[in-house]
């Protein structure tokens, strides 16, 4: 770990203007990994936002698995396989999380379904007044 | 009388939502591990930085793996607690000293008491990350096969002892 950075801060000295543009790429590989994954210690926040030392030293733990050529995805599915899904601030689709997914869209079909029922049965109600009307005429 | 039963119904359903909710703990994460293989690691043991422990010593054995530090308050709150189950010697507990340093980490257990059969030093967190550890104190049961079979989070009262840890020891043990 040590050594790496004292590489990395050698191969910065002789070449920093390479180094910049892989460190800067490199930085933004780490950011969209970590804003995807939930800090556990304060659940509300992202561990690309968040400072407790969980959250840093896991932080780090992406970039580590980013330099040594590790894909976006690995780092992702390296957190899931110790945290589990709830890391995931994007949780996948499947059966536990159905309801999750498409519950909301299902009350706005309920809610649409209803609000026609609704609509149709005063038509009626317009209608049978108006021949109600009619009638003693 | 009629017109107040949908209002009604509706709040019903809200408070068994709301009284639900209140129920839940979200700092509970589920444990992807239950069921898995304890991950493999070698690391070298807090009292002597020369010697090293790996879980698969521990094989045919029930233990207890207890992640704690010296600067984690409620593992200071936990730590009689495991004393006083050390003293019952029903299963051994292995300590994993995580982020602190060996002087500190020795020290508190010279202050406080060692109840662990040994304690490794996993400095850097990189032990405890593979065991998914967030917060510490964590404890884990393995079983003879070296399978973790419960995970628990946050400090270990007699409560948990007597109801949870017990009977699960007595389980795995006959098992």
């Amino acid at each position: 770990m040590r050594d790496r950075a004292a590489a990395l801060l050698l191969c910065a000295a002789l070449a920093p203007g390479h180094a910049q543009t892989a460190d800067a790429a490199l930085d933004h590989r780490v950011q969209r990994v970590t804003e995807e994954l939930r800090c556990l210690v304060c659940q509300n926040q992202t561990i690309a936002d968040s400072h407790a030392e969980l959250a840093v030293m896991l932080k780090h733990q992406v970039r580590d698995m980013l330099a040594r050529g590790a894909t976006e995805r690995e780092a992702v599915d390296f957190m899931v396989q110790r945290y589990g899904d709830f890391v995931l601030y994007r949780p996948p689709v499947k059966a536990a999380t159905w309801l999750l997914w498409f519950g909301p869209f299902g009350l706005l079909l309920a809610g649409l379904g209803l609000l026609f029922a609704r609509l149709r049965a005063r038509q009626l109600d317009i209608e049978s007044d108006a021949s109600d009307e009619e009638l003693p005429a | 009388m009629k017109r107040y039963a949908i209002p009604l119904g509706i709040f019903a359903i809200l408070l068994v939502f709301l009284g639900v909710g209140l129920r839940l703990k979200p700092q509970e994460v589920p444990s992807p591990f239950i069921g898995k293989p304890a991950p493999a690691f070698t690391l070298t043991r807090l009292d002597a930085a020369d010697r090293t422990f790996s879980p698969q010593e521990m094989r045919g054995k029930v233990w207890l793996f207890n992640v704690w530090a010296s600067w984690c308050t409620s593992c200071r709150a936990e730590h009689p607690v495991l004393v006083d189950f050390a003293k019952q010697a029903t299963v051994p507990i292995v300590g994993l000293n995580y982020m602190d340093t060996r002087d500190e980490g020795g020290r508190w257990l010279d202050k406080f008491g060692n109840p662990y059969a040994l304690s490794v030093f996993d400095a850097d967190g990189k032990v405890g990350t593979d065991y998914g550890v967030y917060g510490v104190p964590e404890t884990f049961v393995i079983d003879r096969q070296g399978k973790i079979r419960l995970k628990l989070t946050g400090p270990v009262t007699p409560e948990i002892i007597q109801k949870t840890l017990l009977p699960l020891i007595r389980e795995l043990s006959h098992a």
